[in-house]
C-alpha cells in the first residue's frame, strides 16, 4: 500500500444521471474518424489520399513538425474523406469501416532503451496518447520527460468508476506501466480505497484521498513531484495506457475503450465499449432523452468539451455527458429567492450551508446556464478553497489576463492546464471563463517561448 | 411570471442594438437580469456553474446593512427628541418616523447619483451594469452625519463613483472602498459639515414632525469627540442633554454618531449574516478587532497621559465607526487583502492604525476611515509579500532541479 496523500480542498458535485454499472450493447460504427484539433498542438498532415485502403494501424495523419506523432486507423476499410474548412484547415478524417478488422503489420514493442520504446509507440500510433506539461499539448519524442504521470481514478461529477473499467484489464495496465517506464519513471495516482491500490508495481504509486479535483493528474503531480521551469512531464489517461499495455503484451493494436454515458439527458446511462475514433452518435443516437434541448459534452461537465452527435469521440475522454441546455428556464429573482434545490458552495444557499459530507449525499440537477453575469474578479478566496495545489490561483489568473510572462512563470503556469481550473470556474461568482483564460494563456506563452 | 417574461421578450427588440431605445440597453438588461436569472448558457469551460452570483452576494451585504440602517433611523429620531426634551412624551413610531424621513432623502440621493453614473457608464462601455453600487449606495448614507447637506452628499458620491471606481474599470477594479472615498471627500472638502458638535444630531423638524427648542445645556458631540476634547485625564461621556452616557447606551447605539454606525447590536446582526453566508471573511473581521483591541490595551497599560489613550480598550471598539468599519468596510473583498494570510495581517493593521490615529491625532476622531483607506493602499503590498513566499519557493525548486541537470 502506498502512503495516502490527503487532500482537503475541493468539492464533490453529485448529479442525477450516473451511469449504471453495466455494459450496454454496442457495435462498431460504419464511419470512424478523428478531428485533429482534439490533439492540441498537433498540425495535421494527411498520410493518405482519399480512397486509399486502410488497415488497423495504418497511419491516417501525422504532425507536420514531429512526424513521429501519428494517428492511426482503429479499423480497416477505406479513407473516404478529408474534410476541410476555412483556409483549408483540416476538420476531420473519415474512415469507412469494412468490419473485417484487417491488421497492418506492426513490429513488437522494443523496450531496450527509451529511444526504442518511443519509436515503437510512435509506430503504433500511440505517442499521441501522451500530453505534455507545460502547455498541455502533444509531446515531442525528442524530449526526455522527467516523469510520466497517470491518474487511475476520476472524481469529477458523473465520472466513470475507473475501477470498474480498469480491474478487468489489470495485467494490460501493468504492461502499459512497464512499457512506459522504459521512457521515464511512471508515477501512478490511485484512490485510497481503490481495488488498484497495492496491485500495481514498477511505478511510484501514491494513494489519494479527497474530493474532486484530487483525481486530476495535475493536482497529483503538484503533491508528489511538482514541475519546475525547464522540466517536462508527460501525462496519460489510464485507458490509453491499457492500449499501450495490450500492444506491449501481445503485439496487437486494440483501440477499444470504455465510455461512461451519463447525465440527465441520457436515456440509458451506462458503460459502452467502443473504439477510439467512433462517432459520438454511436453512443448518443437513440439514447438522448426526448423533449428539450440538450448539450452533449465529451468528458465531464466541468472540464469536458461541447460536442455533437456528428462529431468524433475526443481521444482522451472516458465519459460523455448529456445535460439540458436550460436556456428557457426563466428563473425569477434569483438574487433573493431561497433556491433550496440549487447547488452552491456559498453560504447564502441551503446546499452551501450544509457540511460537505451531507451535501455529497444529495443529487442535484444542473443545466448549462452560467447563472449570472460575467464580472471582474470580486470575491477573494473562492478559487483557493477548491484548488488543492501549492499555487495562488487568483494571482495566476490575473497574471495570465495581463499576459505578464515573468509573473506567470513565477506563479506556476508550467504546472497547470485548463482542467485544473475547472472547479474554480464552477464556483466563481464572477462567472469568469477561467479554463479559456488558462488555455489562451498557455497557447500564447507557447508561441512566445518555443 | 409567464406574462412578465412575455412582456420583457416583447420589449427586448426595442432596447436591443438597432432598436429605437437602444440607448437604454444596459438599463433594460439590468432590470431583466434583476427579474430573471440570465438564461445564457456557458460558451467555454465548465458546463455547469454554482448558483451563486455577484447579485446575490451584493444583496446579502445590503440585507446585512438593514438592521444598522433601521436602527440608525430610530436613533436619529431618538437623538432629536432627546435634544428637544420631548423624548419622554413621544412614542416609538413618531421617533422612528422622524428618523426615517430624515434619512430617506440621503438614501435616495446616494442611489440616484451613484446608480445614475453606473447606468450611464455601463451603457457607454456596452457592459452589463455592475452591482457594486448597490452596497456602496446604502453604505454612504450610513457613514455620514445626519446634518450633512444633500447637495454635498451628491457631489461626494459622484466624485467617489467616478474617480474611485469607474475610471479604474468598475466594480472589482477599484483600489479604495468607494463609500469610504465618499466620506473622505466630505471630510476633507467640507470639514465643517462633517465634524464638530453641530452635525450629529438633527435639530430641525422634518415635515412638521418633531418641532421644538433645544434644551439648555445641549451638546451634540459624539462620545469620541468628547473624549478627544476632554481636559480631564479620564473623560466623562455624556449624552445630548448632559446626562452621563453608559457603555450600554453605546452597545445599543443610542449615542450621537454617523447614521448607521452607532449600534453594536445592529452591526453584530449584520456581521452574523455576512459570516454565515461567508460573504465577508471572518479572518479579516476578527483580526481588525484583535488589532484594535490590542493596540488600545497597550495604550491603556502604557500609561500615556491623554484621555483618548486612557479610554478603555473595549470602549474604543464600540464607540465611533470602529465596529461598522470592521464588519462592512474592512471586509470588502475587492479592496482588502486577497490572500488568506494577507487577510490576517491586513485586518490587524486596520485595527491598529485606527486606534493609533485616534490616540495620536485626536483631531481625526474617526480614525477608522483613514485606517481602512490607508490599508486599502497597502493591501496589494501585503498580498505581494505573501505570494512572494510561494514564488521564491518555486524559484528555489527550479534552481535545485536545474543544477542537477
Amino acid at each position: 500500500m502506498a502512503d495516502v496523500i490527503k487532500i482537503k480542498k475541493g468539492l464533490n458535485i453529485r448529479m442525477s444521471g450516473e451511469a449504471a454499472k453495466e455494459f450496454a450493447p454496442s457495435a462498431q460504427s460504419k464511419c470512424m474518424g478523428f478531428d485533429p484539433s482534439d490533439f492540441h498542438g498537433l498540425v495535421p498532415k494527411p498520410a493518405l489520399k482519399v480512397g486509399d485502403e486502410v488497415k488497423v494501424g495504418t497511419v491516417l495523419f501525422y504532425d507536420k513538425r514531429i512526424p513521429e506523432l501519428k494517428v492511426v486507423s482503429p479499423v480497416s476499410g477505406k479513407l473516404t474523406a478529408v474534410n476541410r474548412g476555412d483556409r483549408r484547415k483540416i476538420l476531420d478524417f473519415v474512415v469507412e469501416n469494412d468490419f473485417k478488422g484487417e491488421k497492418a503489420a506492426v513490429k513488437p514493442f522494443d523496450g531496450t532503451s527509451a529511444e526504442t520504446a518511443k519509436q515503437s509507440l510512435a509506430d503504433a500510433g500511440m505517442l499521441v496518447f501522451f500530453k505534455q506539461r507545460p502547455y498541455d499539448v502533444v509531446v515531442n519524442p525528442a524530449d526526455a520527460p522527467r516523469a510520466v504521470f497517470v491518474s487511475t481514478f476520476d472524481k469529477a461529477p458523473l465520472a466513470p468508476d475507473m475501477d470498474f473499467i480498469l480491474v478487468k484489464e489489470l495485467s494490460e495496465l501493468q504492461a502499459g506501466i512497464d512499457a512506459v517506464s522504459k521512457i521515464a519513471p511512471v508515477y501512478v495516482g490511485v484512490e485510497k480505497n481503490s481495488a488498484l491500490n497495492g496491485r500495481l508495481k514498477n511505478a511510484i504509486v501514491s494513494a489519494f484521498d479527497g474530493p474532486y479535483p484530487a483525481s486530476n493528474v495535475g493536482v497529483q503531480i503538484n503533491h508528489v513531484a511538482p514541475i519546475s521551469k525547464g522540466e517536462i512531464v508527460w501525462t496519460i489517461t489510464p485507458q490509453e495506457l491499457v492500449m499501450i499495455g495490450r500492444y506491449a503484451m501481445r503485439g496487437v493494436l486494440d483501440f477499444s475503450k470504455v465510455i461512461a454515458y451519463t447525465g440527465v439527458g441520457a436515456s440509458t446511462p451506462a458503460y459502452y465499449r467502443v473504439l477510439q475514433g467512433s462517432p459520438v452518435a454511436a453512443i448518443t443516437e437513440a439514447n438522448v432523452a426526448r423533449g428539450g434541448d440538450f448539450r452533449i459534452i465529451a468528458g465531464n461537465p466541468l472540464s469536458g468539451f461541447k460536442t455533437s452527435g456528428s462529431s468524433w469521440l475526443n481521444p482522451y475522454v472516458s465519459q460523455i455527458t448529456v445535460l439540458p441546455e436550460g436556456d428557457h428556464a426563466d428563473e425569477l429573482l434569483g438574487w433573493i429567492m431561497p433556491r433550496f434545490s440549487k447547488f452552491s458552495v456559498a453560504g447564502s444557499f441551503l446546499s452551501g450551508m450544509m457540511p460537505a459530507c451531507l451535501r455529497d449525499k444529495i443529487k442535484f440537477d444542473f443545466d448549462t446556464r452560467v447563472l449570472g453575469g460575467e464580472r471582474h474578479m470580486i470575491m477573494s478566496g473562492e478559487y483557493d478553497r477548491v484548488f488543492p495545489m501549492d499555487i495562488y490561483p487568483e494571482q495566476l489568473v490575473k497574471s495570465i489576463i495581463a499576459f505578464d510572462i515573468d509573473k506567470m512563470e513565477a506563479l506556476g503556469i508550467y504546472e497547470v492546464v485548463p482542467e485544473d481550473f475547472a472547479a474554480a470556474e464552477f464556483v466563481c461568482s464572477s462567472k469568469m471563463e477561467l479554463q479559456k483564460i488558462v488555455r489562451d494563456g498557455l497557447d500564447a506563452m507557447r508561441r512566445e517561448m518555443c | 411570471m409567464n406574462a412578465l417574461r412575455k412582456l420583457l421578450d416583447k420589449m427586448k427588440p426595442t432596447f436591443s442594438e438597432g432598436g429605437r431605445l437602444s440607448m437604454f440597453r444596459s438599463v433594460f438588461d439590468g432590470f431583466e437580469t434583476f427579474l430573471f436569472v440570465p438564461n445564457s448558457t456557458s460558451r467555454s469551460g465548465a458546463h455547469i456553474h454554482d448558483a451563486n452570483d455577484s447579485k446575490r452576494i451584493m444583496i446579502m451585504v445590503v440585507i446585512a446593512l438593514i438592521p444598522a440602517m433601521l436602527f440608525g433611523m430610530y436613533n436619529v429620531g431618538y437623538q432629536h427628541f432627546l435634544a428637544v426634551g420631548r423624548l419622554a412624551e413621544t412614542g416609538f413610531w413618531p421617533v422612528f418616523w422622524y428618523g426615517f424621513l430624515a434619512v430617506l432623502p440621503k438614501l435616495i440621493v446616494s442611489y440616484l447619483v451613484g446608480l445614475g453614473i453606473e447606468f450611464t457608464v455601463a451603457q457607454w462601455k456596452g457592459e452589463e451594469i455592475h452591482e457594486g453600487f448597490l452596497v456602496s449606495g446604502i453604505l454612504i448614507p450610513l457613514i455620514v452625519p445626519i446634518e450633512c447637506p444633500l447637495w454635498i452628499l451628491a457631489v461626494a458620491t459622484a466624485f467617489a463613483v467616478v474617480f474611485a471606481k469607474e475610471i479604474l474599470g468598475g466594480t472589482g477594479m477599484n483600489v479604495f472602498n468607494v463609500a469610504l472615498i465618499t466620506r473622505a471627500f466630505l471630510f476633507f472638502a467640507y470639514p465643517t459639515k462633517m465634524s464638530g458638535d453641530q452635525v450629529w444630531i438633527r435639530q430641525d423638524d422634518v415635515l412638521g414632525i418633531g418641532e421644538g427648542q433645544l434644551v439648555d445645556g445641549f451638546t451634540g458631540a459624539t462620545p469620541l469627540g468628547q473624549v478627544a476634547a476632554s481636559t480631564e485625564p479620564v473623560a466623562q461621556i455624556t449624552n445630548a442633554v448632559g446626562e452621563p452616557s453608559s457603555v450600554l447606551d453605546a452597545v445599543v447605539g443610542l449615542i450621537p454618531g454617523s447614521i448607521g454606525e452607532t449600534s453594536v447590536i445592529a452591526i453584530a446582526l449584520g456581521a452574523l449574516l455576512l459570516l454565515v453566508t461567508r460573504v465577508a471573511s471572518w479572518k479579516t473581521m476578527l483580526s481588525v478587532f484583535v488589532g484594535g483591541g490590542l493596540t488600545a490595551f497597550l495604550f491603556n497599560v502604557g500609561g500615556m497621559e491623554s484621555p483618548v489613550a486612557q479610554l478603555p480598550w473595549y470602549d474604543h471598539l464600540i464607540y465611533g465607526g470602529f465596529a461598522f468599519g470592521a464588519v462592512f468596510m474592512a471586509t470588502d473583498p475587492v479592496t482588502s487583502a486577497r490572500t488568506e494570510t494577507g487577510k490576517w495581517i491586513y485586518g490587524f493593521m486596520v485595527g491598529m492604525m485606527a486606534i493609533l490615529i485616534r490616540v495620536l491625532y485626536p483631531g481625526y476622531a474617526e480614525g477608522m476611515m483613514l485606517a481602512i483607506l490607508l490599508m486599502n493602499l497597502f493591501a496589494p503590498l501585503i498580498d505581494y509579500c505573501v505570494v512572494q513566499r510561494n514564488v521564491s519557493m518555486r524559484e528555489k525548486r527550479a534552481k535545485s532541479v536545474n543544477s542537477k541537470i
